[in-house]
């Protein structure tokens, strides 16, 4: 399994893989909006943490489609699910080699994107810290996607489709606790502790369900 | 080790392919299937590595190992080669070394296979039959004992037929076992032959 963690790693910094795409594709989103908002510098920091987190989201779904469609296409899939491991260990791996090279960048980016939305530190930090426990729940759910439409040439738009209703907590929790950070009568901790809770529920779920997915695929 | 088949029934959706379907295949023998196209080769292939539930009959190794499944203990090679384009050679086979089962090192598969030194080459940079040399050598350099081939020979000129025959015999002289579905004769002596018909009343009613 780290062979596979590893792997996935490197073909994603290589040409053609996705570590990139995601990082650009936030940096297009978030360099858009003060152009788009105008120069009101207040109203860029109260909206500053809910653009982030949207651009956020679209960026981690952006590369989901390929996460299996890619192994299924070349053949090695079928080699995959040869494995001594469960089906749902394999889904968990790929996911957090995928994380790693696509959702952590964002969240290491984030500070530099804050200046531009005109953040205070303290919300930058809370920007940074939701989504770096919430952005892997985005992974796992996207996951499932990925392996519903593994079979279908263009899967990408139906699995943004297919799993939105399940990342919009994710977004609405990552938000309210990044605002209560900043915001002095909303709270901190409640919203971003079901964050957690709702992340760690997706990093089980989604590798199962994604896993018996992936079984049933060639039926 | 004896792979033992009994009564093997597959469906893919409404239509019956394979239907009471039975053989056994011992240690150090060849088993090849030929038949016209749509007789069901590559989907009891397919069965046998679990990608399909088979609708009826068994499927057991005797004398293999006792905590693993049989697609634990198989090698799949089909029409795609499974490698990664953006990855060197050395690199795919490497992945596969630890992921399905140490075996040769990889500069001896590639020798094995006619392209020894290639190893720091992306496999994107290799023609079709190079490619389908670099799958076959996967074979070797990771260790499983019971290979399932369908068409292995398929973009190989004769030269690497032939390679490919004695990467076959090696495998069998050591104990283990190949299935293969072909439409070409793949130089195989001693090898028995499967004949698969096509079920024309394959309907499920």
């Amino acid at each position: 399994m780290r062979a596979l963690f590893l792997r996935e790693i490197r073909l994603a910094g290589r040409i053609g893989g996705g570590a990139l795409t995601g990082l650009l594709f936030f940096l297009a989103v978030i360099t858009l909006v003060p152009f788009a908002v105008g120069p009101d510098l207040k109203l860029l920091a109260r909206i500053g943490p809910a653009m982030l987190w949207t651009g956020a989201l679209l960026s981690t779904l952006l590369g989901l489609d390929r996460l299996f469609q890619g192994e299924r296409e070349d053949g090695s899939l079928d080699l995959l699910l040869l494995g001594e491991y469960p089906v749902a260990l394999l889904v968990f791996v790929k996911a957090l080699a995928h994380w790693v090279a696509t959702g952590l960048p964002l969240v290491l980016a984030t500070p530099v994107f804050g200046l531009m939305m005109n953040m205070e530190p303290a919300a930058i930090g809370a920007v940074m810290a939701t989504l770096l426990v919430g952005t892997p729940a985005i992974t796992f759910i996207g996951a499932m996607g990925a392996a519903v439409t593994v079979t279908l040439a263009r899967g990408g738009l139906l699995i943004a489709i297919l799993i939105l209703p399940l990342v919009i907590p994710v977004l609405v929790f990552g938000v309210s606790a990044a605002y209560g950070a900043v915001e002095d009568p909303a709270p901190f901790w409640p919203p971003f502790m079901f964050l957690c809770a709702i992340t760690l529920f997706f990093s089980v779920l989604g590798p199962l369900a994604a896993g018996f997915m992936l079984r049933h695929a060639a039926d | 080790m004896k792979l033992v088949v009994e009564n093997l029934g597959v469906e893919r959706g409404e239509r019956r392919i394979i239907e009471g379907l039975a053989f056994e295949v011992s240690s150090g023998e060849a088993l090849v299937i030929t038949g016209p196209n749509g007789s069901g080769k590559s989907t009891m292939l397919k069965a046998l590595a679990g990608y399909l539930r088979p609708s009826a009959g068994t499927i057991t190794l005797l004398g293999g190992n006792g905590e693993k499944s049989v697609p634990e203990q198989c090698h799949y090679l089909a029409h795609s080669n499974a490698l990664k384009l953006q990855l060197s050679v050395r690199e795919n086979l490497e992945f596969w070394q630890h992921y399905l089962g140490m075996g040769e090192p990889v500069e001896a598969a590639l020798e094995a296979v006619g392209l020894p030194g290639i190893g720091d080459i992306p496999a994107g940079y290799l023609s079709a039959g190079q490619k389908r040399r670099v799958a076959i050598a996967r074979l070797i350099a990771a260790f499983r004992p019971v290979w399932l081939v369908d068409e292995p020979t398929a973009a190989l000129d004769a030269s690497s037929e032939c390679r490919f025959a004695a990467i076959v015999e090696r495998h069998l002289s050591n104990g283990g076992i190949v299935l293969a579905a072909t439409h070409q004769p793949l130089g195989l002596e001693a090898a028995r032959v499967l004949e698969m018909r096509a079920l024309t009343a394959g309907l499920i009613k």
